[in-house]
């Protein structure tokens, strides 16, 4: 592995390689002191073009505990600012001594170009490219639902995928990264992917994914989902006519209380996925963000653990 | 200098000597050489008016760093072109008669081609008011094409006053076909490749719906319009649809669209980021069918070179556009004369003789016939080379077709019997005071 900026590049080896490391990572950062000392003396860049708090932080955090050296870049108030562009930015980093660059950018294939031209041939990861992809947040998704379902059935999660689980993702489809990272993802580790979300807010095109649509939210919880992931919707889309209002939104495509208390009712086991930051009341309610289905927390905990995996695997050579 | 071009076949048929005297065609037949003439040996070349572009952009005035009037004439001729529309979105824009004659007059101190400046259809292409186009017509570049090439012109009504207004002078509107707010912030071709890239998609329905509007308005009108680089396949259902109405419309597509699909896209190279975006390959099979049934009338580059910072880029700061005019005879005999659909006299038509009369271009576009001004071009289509951006004339090196090896090569160029290119190569150009 060269690079991490789609889950499309991943062979269902690969994926389940990295997922493993992540649980031996996560183990680590259970202990007292959880720095490891594997990355000591590399110098990993978080490159971010576009506000990202949580990201950046996880990033920074996986990097800390593999003992790396890490630099914030964060666009605003930057050379960025003043015009200079990205080739100039990555290539004053790169004379800088970083080893691999993290990076954020709201332009999609920002991270892919970077790795394809010959600006600055280090390690890329995609941490985010416009509405394309969020490798590591599909990742740490599988990774939670992987530990969750072999929690549930007393199983090692270790050298599984997630063949057979039924998976749902609602919401903004059209403009999320995390929708297309998870569907290549989710079809590579076996399990089955229905995208519900307002006909506005699915991509013309979508019809030739690997994946069933639905505009019925209510329909797709009565076939029985193991994980509902429920996407982040930006409330500007209504002043674009993509819905015409949150009250909307949220009677149809939102996880709201009347719609728990019809998964509770069921009896299904269906667990509530969220990459955050949440709009609580738009697409998911407090209730169902703070149920003991809601895996919200534990996403973010993991997601440390997958990225160090991550940068663990491109930085300390052929792993695999 | 007069020249004799030996064995040539002309329009790809019947094989002829021709004479070249004083700027014209002298003579056609078996002519035997003589001291007074240099002989240009044309066996297994095929000789075909000079190439005439509908669509160039040659950067200057504004972007001289991006190209000349001068180097992209060299281009040109280089091409097989004799003549080049310049577009109008030049820094000043070119939308009053000083700049026009200013292109004019640049074109023709060059000397390599024809340079016939495109008038802006409004002041400073900004689609309110109409831009001085009686001025532009009776100045000394005579402009008979206007376009805000780069911009629609959306308003409806605005863009019924301009069909209505350019007949006085004989003129054309050259429409670029873009409904405006279903391309806010587009990027490519909108599809499955779109889905997938998560790039903000390029409806094929924004190009169709203005063209649907337009043929309607200038049949309403009585008037001309001219359709810049037509991309999809319901843009040709709609145009010939219109044709076959009586309605008095020409239509153009580029070389890029009838060879490449938005699939060169996956790569995020922003070197196949071009308005409008590179479409599905239903669309360049029917992009085809449309110029072998003469729905499609012309051939036009829409040559747009960059400096090489406007495209080492990621794709969302690249600028738009690909170089055209050294690869265009090539792109058309490799996707129409190779497949069968066209004949070398069917490339004539679409590349020199209809582009001449859209254009009103004097002297160009002409029969290759005794009496005739003797612009011409000479190619080897057995010829086979390697696509070099860093070779060409232009300054762009922003060619799709990089690496790729091309049919046809452009042996010589002449323009008004003076040989701009001679054994492939750039010779010298013709003086201003010929």
């Amino acid at each position: 592995m060269k690079h991490l900026l789609s889950t499309a590049d991943l062979t269902r080896e690969e994926a389940i390689a990295i997922l493993d490391i992540a649980e031996e990572m996560r183990e680590s950062g259970t202990r007292a002191i959880k720095k490891l000392p594997a990355l000591r003396g590399r110098t990993v860049v978080n490159l971010f073009f576009e506000d990202s708090t949580r990201t950046r932080i996880s990033f920074e955090a996986a990097a800390k505990r593999l003992s790396a050296d890490v630099i914030n870049f964060s666009a605003k108030g930057s050379s960025v600012s003043k015009g200079e562009s990205l080739k100039d930015t990555a290539q004053t980093l790169l004379a800088i001594g970083a080893d691999a660059v993290v990076i954020r950018h709201p332009d999609s294939g920002a991270p892919a170009r970077l790795a394809a031209t010959d600006w600055i041939g280090l390690p890329i990861v995609n941490a985010g490219d416009g509405t394309h992809e969020h490798p590591t947040q599909a990742l740490l998704d599988a990774f939670t639902l992987r530990r969750q379902v072999a929690l549930r059935n007393g199983t090692n999660p270790l050298g599984q995928g997630l063949d057979g689980l039924k998976v749902a993702i609602v919401g903004d489809i059209l403009h999320s990264r995390v929708a297309r990272s998870n569907l290549w993802l989710l079809k590579t580790l076996g399990a089955e992917v229905t995208m519900v979300a307002p006909p506005t807010l699915l991509p013309v095109g979508a019809h030739s994914w690997p994946c069933t649509i639905s505009y019925d939210l209510d329909a797709v919880i009565a076939s029985g989902i193991d994980a509902l992931m429920m996407l982040r919707v930006q409330g500007e889309r209504m002043n674009a006519a993509y819905f015409p209002n949150p009250r909307e939104y949220s009677r149809y495509w939102g996880l709201d209380d009347a719609r728990l208390a019809t998964l509770d009712a069921s009896g299904a086991q269906t667990l509530i996925m969220h990459p955050g930051p949440m709009n609580r009341g738009l697409e998911i309610s407090s209730a169902a963000a703070d149920s003991p289905r809601s895996t919200v927390l534990d996403q973010v905990t993991n997601g440390v653990a997958v990225r160090m995996a991550s940068l663990y695997m491109l930085l300390s050579g052929d792993l695999i | 200098m007069n020249y004799l071009i030996q064995q040539a076949a002309i329009l790809g048929d019947e094989v002829q000597d021709v004479l070249i005297v004083d700027g014209k065609i002298a003579q056609i037949g078996t002519i035997e050489a003589t001291d007074d003439v240099q002989v240009i040996d044309a066996k297994n070349l095929v000789l075909l008016p000079g190439l005439v572009d509908t669509h160039t952009h040659l950067r200057e005035p504004g972007r001289e760093d991006a190209e000349t009037v001068e180097t992209g004439s060299q281009a040109a001729a280089l091409g097989g072109y004799t003549a080049v529309h310049a577009m109008a979105n030049s820094t000043p824009v070119a939308d009053t008669a000083g700049v026009v004659e200013q292109v004019y007059e640049l074109g023709r101190q060059a000397g390599w081609v024809d340079v016939r400046p495109v008038g802006a259809v409004t002041v400073g292409l900004a689609g309110k008011q109409l831009s001085e186009i009686g001025a532009m017509a009776d100045s000394r570049a005579a402009v008979k094409m206007f376009s805000d090439d780069g911009i629609c012109v959306w308003d409806p009504l605005l863009m019924r006053r301009a069909l209505e207004y350019v007949k006085a002078f004989d003129g054309v509107i050259a429409q670029h076909a873009q409904e405006p707010r279903l391309t806010e912030g587009a990027q490519m071709n909108e599809g499955e490749v779109s889905s997938i890239l998560g790039m903000p998609g390029w409806p094929a329905v924004a190009e169709e719906s203005i063209i649907a509007r337009d043929v309607l308005l200038a049949e309403h009108v009585g008037a001309r319009l001219h359709v810049c680089h037509v991309s999809t396949s319901g843009s040709v259902e709609i145009i010939r649809w219109a044709k076959a109405r009586g309605i008095n419309v020409t239509a153009e597509v580029t070389p890029h669209h009838l060879l490449l699909t938005d699939e060169l896209v996956r790569t995020y190279d922003p070197v196949y980021k071009v308005n409008p975006p590179l479409r599905r390959e239903a669309d360049v099979q029917a992009l085809r069918a449309g110029v072998a049934d003469g729905t499609i009338d012309v051939i036009g580059t829409d040559h747009a070179p960059h400096p090489s910072e406007s495209k080492d880029c990621e794709w969302g700061a690249a600028a738009m556009g690909m170089t055209g005019l050294e690869t265009a005879l090539s792109i058309v005999q490799h996707t129409l004369v190779e497949t069968g659909l066209l004949s070398w006299a069917d490339v004539a038509r679409i590349t020199s003789t209809v582009p001449a009369q859209i254009g009103r271009v004097a002297d160009q576009g002409r029969e290759i016939a005794v009496g005739q001004p003797a612009n011409l071009t000479l190619v080897d289509p057995a010829a086979r080379w390697k696509v070099d951006p860093s070779a060409m004339a232009t300054k762009g090196r922003n060619s799709p077709f990089a690496g790729m090896e091309l049919p046809g090569q452009v042996r010589a160029t002449f323009f008004h019997g003076h040989p701009t290119v001679l054994e492939g190569k750039l010779a010298t150009p013709r003086s201003a005071n010929a």
